[in-house]
Parts: C-alpha cells; structure tokens; sequence
C-alpha cells in the first residue's frame, strides 16, 4: 500500500519538478525586466543560490553538517580573482579555476572533515575556513590581505558579451551559469552516486553493509559541493571584481546554512526560495535601517526553528498531513 | 626567559579569561547535548551591563562587577524557561541555528542601546598598577585574571565533587533520563547550570575585556574561539576546558610574540591536531 502511494508520488513530483523548473526560469528573465535598477542586488542573489545549492548537496543529501562551507566559496572566489589578476581574465576559465581549487581543497579538508562526526565536524569545518582565512590575510602581498583583492579586470564572456557598469551582462551570466549548476546537480542526486548520499544519511551501517565506502562517497560528495561553491565563488569575484576576506568568513557560512533551512533541505529548490527570500528581507530590512536590521534577521531566523523547522517547502505536505488526519 | 615567562604568564591569563567563558558552555553543551552557539552573547551582555553601570551610572567596580554578573543570570534563566527548553528537543543543525538566530537578537539589542563602539569598562585605579612577583612586573589587572580564574576552576571542582548539587550533576550529565527516574529534578539542575554558565561567562567577559573588547559583535567575532576550547577539552567535563583553555591560550600567546605574522593559525591547527587524533577532546568520554 505504501508502495502504490510512493510510486504515484514520484510521478507527481516529476510533474510539479518540471513545472517548478519553467518558473523559476520564467522568474530568472522576468526579474531582470522588473528590476532593471536592483541586477547588482539580483546577481548577488544568483550567486548564493548557487552556494546554497552546493551546501544542500553536503548537508540535504549527504547529512553532514558543516559550518565551514565559506571556505570552499572563498578558496574558489580568490583563485579565480588571482587567476584573473596574474594569468587571464577569460570567464569561463576563471570558472573552471575557481571550480578546481573548491574542489581540491574540498577533497583535502574533506579526508579529515569526513572521518568526525557531530560538534567535532562543525568545529573542524569553522577552522579549516579560520586557517584558510589567517593565510589569506597573511599573504597581503599577493591577495590584497584586509583591503580585499582588486584589480581584477575581465574579459568579455566568450570574447563578445562585455561586463558593463550596470551589471547586465553579470546578471545573464550568472543566471545561466546558474541554471546549468542546477540541472547538473539534478542530474547527480538521481544517480546512482546521489542515491548513496542519501543512503548514507538514512543508515551509514547498512550502507556499509551493502558495500558502500562510505568514507569515500562522501569525501566524494564534498569535493563535488566543493567545485560547485568554488564555483559561486568565482562568480562573485568575476561580477563584482573583488574578493574581501568575508568570503572565507563564518558570517558567510551560517548564513548559507539559514538560507538552507529557510528554504528546505534535500529537495535543491529550498536553495531557491530559501535565499530568495533571506537576501530579499536581509536587503530590504538593511536599507531600511542599516544599524537595526539585525533584529529583523533574528526574528526570521527563530521563527523558522520554532515554527517551520522542515523549512518553506516542507510547508505544503505538513498541510496535506493535516488535511488528510482531519478529513 | 623572559620572553618564556612572558608568554607563560599572559598566556596563562589568556586561559583563564577562555576558561571561564567557556566552562558554561561545556556544562550546557555536555548535559543538555545543546549546540548554543549564543553563550558569548552573556559575555557580552555582562561586559554592556559592567559599562553601563561603571560609566553611566556610576557606580564602583567592586558592586558593578557582582550586579552585573546577577543582571546576566537572571537574563539567562528567563530565556533558558523560554527559549532553551525548546531547544533541548531539536535536532543538532536546529539547535545551531536557533542559538545563531538568539545571537543576532542580542547583539542587535546591545548594538541598539549601545551603539557598535567598543564598551569600555571603567576599572579602579589599583587595577592599572603594577606588582613586582620578582622575575618580572605583573599588571594587578592580569594577577586578578589569574586568581579569579582559579578561585573559580577550585570552586567548580569543589561543587561538582562534594556538594550535592554536583553529584545531581554529574547524574545528570552521565544520563539525564535515568538521574530523573531516581527522583533528581533534573529541569532545576538544567536551569541553575545553565543560570551558573552565564554568570561565569559574564564575569570572564567583564574580566577579559582587556583581551577580547566588549562591543555588540562580540558573541559572533569569539564565538569560535570558545566553541574550539569546549570541543578540544571535551564536551562535560571542566577539567577538560580547564587544561584545553590553558594550553590553547599559551599556545595563542607563544605564537603572537614569536611569529605574530600568523595570526591565530597555531590555534587552529593545534585544534584540528587534537580533534584528528582524539574526536571526543582531551578529557570527553564516550
């Protein structure tokens, strides 16, 4: 009986998925028709989708929770920022740069990270971005140190479409770059690897049991997330030409986590809604009142834990819940 | 040598600021299993209701210090009845986030009254001189640091050992559902452990503040740094956070007077070399 409903609910899925996934492309066009003053706000927005995304992976699918995600987007946002100072200043390159560099440091944070568990994790995971943080701010020199990394100066993308004052061009880019993170990522949680993730999350016992590594899937997993915020990284330091120390800050990584909650774990659209909404109320709250809106920030949070802890997208089957026991 | 006894006595010092911060919040992480990354807020909270009281409104060190401290408890023990009996049942990734959502709510609350500058504590005047301990001269103000640190890492030991309030504990801590069957109230032992953590870190913040200045983003910029002593000492246990403040404040200390360059990334390390080797901290039991 319970196979028959989750059969059908899977089909229904698909169907909604699909409809989910023209709107928030609708959404994605329309937003540059109906803000054209506010595409810096909106790439930003973008950005941190992609981020969120990449968390979901970590924390949604594979069950492990970090709050250090900020130095797999910093590590991204500065190779790309030097790689573009030094070598090129080619998009598309920078990308593939910040998508490495995510992905290696990723994959050698994750060899310690994946063995602990619990507080330890979340206490590794904090210092391994302090660490990257303190050489960051070390290497002045190089990276810029406190002031931030500038003189970054891009390219075209693909040699035709050139970055302008109004942030244009960014906003496309970012968009699209976007959406083929997140059909890519799809495509991943359905396989037989994301399948593991999950796997894992639900029994690492059995998982083991059936012959899962399970300590190499998920150093796995975490080098993927890795690549896909190094990749938002990147983003962020192509679009706005500079990289501040922020980016491998714990603010950065407990508020990619908020956003995360906000919107829902493990489905990736809570990366959408979550951030959408946060970064809307961070930004509208901040200009209404720069020195107060942090009350507002931490009203939003709290009253997501206590009331909607399954986030905004576990909203509708909590009522369906309710409406089946009622009726 | 003198650079060594240099570092052992402002790194020392260093520890105990840590280790009264920090103690708290490895009894309330230890016995209630809650992630409250919101602890640093009663340091800030004792640091903002010190300066009021030694600015603004005047009064002496020695009575603003102690009101101060009580202000932070009562504080605590009204949110640990509203707020943090809730949070005892969510799950870890819950509990992070409700206690970052209570950190923000605090600092907006200081930086609203007080502004975003930092809030200096008006200390007596015997406070800025110094003693000659023989090998060296010694600030009064660090020597207090130093014996109140310890008075307190005795008083504790003392508590949990021979009163019967920290045999309660202890149950407690071993295993909470089956110290409530024995008929030990373990919702008073919650809020009074929980009231006694925030004391100890308003009085580490007010006593600290030399060290770590008291401004409204307080609780987010040292948060780390008293999460790191409680996961390196070990979850429970106040020998642990005792030696792990110690050792993390000498090992601090050593590095900003031999390679400041680097910053707080010995810290860090040191950190990630006992939890690679030892998951559960120094002193944490399974």
């Amino acid at each position: 009986m319970t196979k028959s409903i989750s059969t059908s609910r899977v089909g229904n899925n698909a169907a909604m998925g699909l409809a989910l996934d023209v709107l928030l492309i609708s959404a994605g066009i329309a937003a540059y028709f109906l803000f054209p003053d506010n595409l810096g706000f909106l790439t930003r927005v973008l950005i941190m989708i992609i981020m969120v995304l990449s968390l979901d992976l970590v924390l949604g699918y594979a069950g492990i929770a970090t709050l250090g995600h900020a130095a797999l987007f910093g590590t991204g946002a500065y190779a790309a920022g030097l790689f573009a100072v030094y070598i090129s200043g080619d998009p598309l390159l920078g990308l593939g740069v910040g998508a490495a560099a995510g992905g290696v440091i990723a994959f050698f944070s994750g060899l310690i990270l994946m063995r602990a568990h619990g507080l330890t994790l979340l206490m590794l995971s904090i210092a391994v971005a302090q660490v990257l943080q303190e050489i960051v701010n070390k290497e002045r020199p190089v990276t810029g140190g406190s002031d931030g990394l500038q003189g970054i100066d891009m390219d075209p993308v693909l040699g035709i479409f050139a970055f302008d004052f109004f942030g244009r061009t960014g906003y496309w880019y970012a968009l699209i770059v976007l959406f083929v993170v997140f059909f890519f990522l799809k495509i991943v949680v359905a396989s037989p690897f994301g399948l593991a993730a999950r796997g894992i999350q639900e029994s690492a016992p059995r998982m083991r049991a059936i012959g899962t590594p399970v300590y190499w899937r998920l150093v796995g997993i975490y080098t993927l997330a890795g690549a896909v915020a190094g990749i938002a990284g990147a983003l962020s330091a192509q679009v706005t030409e500079l990289v501040s120390l922020d980016a491998l800050g714990f603010t950065l990584s407990a508020e990619a986590l908020i956003m995360l909650i906000l919107g829902g774990l493990g489905r990736l659209y809570g990366a959408f809604f979550g951030t959408i909404i946060f970064m809307t109320v961070h930004h509208t709250a901040a200009s209404i009142d720069p020195f107060n809106w942090l009350f507002v920030i931490g009203a939003l949070v709290l009253l997501v834990v206590y009331f909607v802890p399954e986030g905004l997208l576990g909203l509708p089957e909590k009522l369906r819940k309710h409406l089946r026991w009622g009726g | 040598m003198s650079v060594l006894s240099s570092i052992l006595v402002d790194g020392f010092s260093y520890g105990m600021i840590l280790f009264m911060i920090s103690v708290g919040l490895s009894v309330t992480m230890g016995l209630m299993r809650v992630i409250n990354l919101a602890h640093g807020g009663f340091a800030l909270l004792g640091g903002a209701a010190a300066h009021w009281l030694t600015t603004i409104a005047g009064i002496g060190y020695f009575i603003a210090v102690p009101l101060a401290v009580l202000l932070t408890v009562a504080i605590a023990i009204a949110m640990e009845r509203v707020l943090y009996r809730k949070i005892y049942y969510f799950s870890e990734l819950q509990q992070v986030l409700a206690t970052i959502g209570i950190t923000f709510l605090i600092i907006a609350s200081v930086n609203y009254s007080f502004g975003s500058t930092i809030l200096a504590i008006k200390v007596p005047d015997v406070f800025r001189t110094s003693i000659d301990l023989g090998f060296r001269t010694l600030p009064v103000h660090r020597l207090v640091v130093i014996v109140a640190g310890l008075l307190i890492a005795a008083g504790l030991y003392f508590m949990l050992e021979r009163t019967r309030f920290g045999i309660q504990l202890r149950a407690a801590v071993d295993n909470r559902d089956m110290a409530a069957s024995l008929g030990i109230n373990t919702v008073r032992i919650y809020a009074l452990s929980f009231g006694l953590g925030a004391g100890l870190a308003a009085l580490g913040g007010i006593l600290g503040a030399e060290l770590l200045p008291v401004e409204a983003y307080y609780p987010l910029r040292y948060m780390v740094l008293f999460l790191v002593v409680v996961a390196v000492g070990g979850l429970g246990s106040i020998a642990g956070s005792f030696f792990a403040a110690i050792a993390l404040g000498i090992i601090d200390t050593a590095a900003r007077y031999i390679v400041p360059e680097y910053g707080t990334i010995f810290f860090f390390i040191a950190m990630m070399l006992v939890l690679t080797l030892r998951p559960r901290g120094l002193l944490g039991r399974e």
